[in-house]
């Protein structure tokens, strides 16, 4: 599979790794509904380290959608809260 | 549903965007070059704002830092004519510069680090541009129409979401300089005429404190020269005038 370090790049990790990463993805989750922005931080880098370690960076010919988007690396709480809430009709689009 | 998931979601719906609906999917990629060369253009003038508002910082930082070493200067000047009070008020307002530098060095820092990001995404997009540009024709040649429908229909979403990528990016660093640019809109104010004079033009009045000083001084000997040259005799009132009217006829 596919996934994308949002303002990094996409990497190609082996389908044996969605579990473990599903796992850090739920805890992002948990961190984000909690609003604790240090276990955010936290989990945050810590998904962003396991897609670079597990992954491989994607040569810059492979053009491929990706299957998963990790939030900026260094995101704050309210910054992917924002990424978040937007339309999924792609309402922002229009600015990029 | 998890945070990847959605993010991908939000991702995709922004790539949709981007996507035009070409009858024949070779023509797709010509129109998908084109989005992506103005994508890039938006990326490298977002370079350029971003640069411009680091050097507004810097300039910015200059005319304070002139500030503070004038009224560093101006403490040492009361100090030798031997006036602590003055010296102290000097150093207090160079403090609160100081302050406010510290302040720009921040902002100074937050905006290169967005102009490094913003210039590392420019140049990841102008590679993937370059290699699409060169694997389009490749693709336009070689695969069938069967085939064309699916593989450059990946290639197309999958640029295109490269694409989406750097506008969130840009985006990112364009909210992150908005708060950076309404603060130095207001130091700029502060610098040109407003509450900074209340720093800088007490400045002035240390200045016209120690002017006043060593005017004093001056005249203080001038005038026992003119009391030593006119001779030792008590001075009548009459004797005050007397370099006027010497000056008058010659």
């Amino acid at each position: 599979m596919i996934v994308r370090i949002l303002g990094e790049g996409q990497f190609a990790v082996a389908d044996t790794e969605r579990a473990a990463l599903d796992a850090m993805d739920d805890t992002l989750m948990a961190a984000v509904d909690s609003g604790d922005e240090d276990v955010f931080a936290t989990a945050l880098a810590a998904l962003a380290s396991e897609v670079r370690r597990a992954g491989t960076p994607l040569a810059d010919d492979a053009f491929a959608p990706s299957d998963l988007v990790v939030p900026f690396a260094d995101a704050t709480l309210d910054e992917t809260k924002g990424l978040l809430a937007q339309p999924d009709d792609g309402g922002a689009a229009d600015q990029s | 549903m998890g945070v990847m998931k959605r993010m991908s979601g939000i991702l995709q719906a922004k790539t949709n965007k981007l996507l035009d609906k070409a009858e024949d999917p070779r023509e797709s990629l010509d129109l998908s070059y084109q989005k992506q060369l103005e994508s890039l253009q938006k990326v490298r003038r977002s370079v350029a704002d971003v640069t411009t508002a680091k050097k507004r910082i810097e300039l910015q930082a200059t005319q304070l830092q002139q500030q503070a070493d004038k009224l560093q200067g101006q403490a040492k000047a009361a100090l030798t004519q031997g006036n602590e009070d003055l010296a102290r008020e000097a150093l207090a307002r160079r403090a609160a510069l100081a302050e406010q530098l510290g302040d720009l060095q921040t902002q100074h820092e937050q905006v290169s680090a967005q102009e490094q990001k913003l210039i590392d995404t420019a140049q990841k997009l102008q590679t993937q541009v370059d290699a699409f540009r060169t694997k389009k024709e490749t693709m336009k040649a070689t695969y069938t129409a069967a085939e064309a429908q699916t593989k450059i229909g990946e290639a197309v979403s999958g640029i295109s979401e490269s694409m989406s990528d750097a506008g969130m990016s840009m985006q990112r660093a364009q909210d992150k300089i908005d708060g950076m640019q309404a603060r130095a809109g207001a130091m700029d104010e502060l610098l040109a005429s407003g509450a900074l004079t209340d720093l800088s033009n007490p400045v002035d009045d240390i200045q016209a404190q120690l002017d006043k000083a060593s005017t004093t001084s001056t005249v203080d000997a001038e005038l026992a020269a003119l009391k030593a040259e006119v001779g030792t005799g008590t001075p009548p009132p009459a004797e005050l005038g007397a370099p006027e009217h010497g000056d008058a006829p010659s």
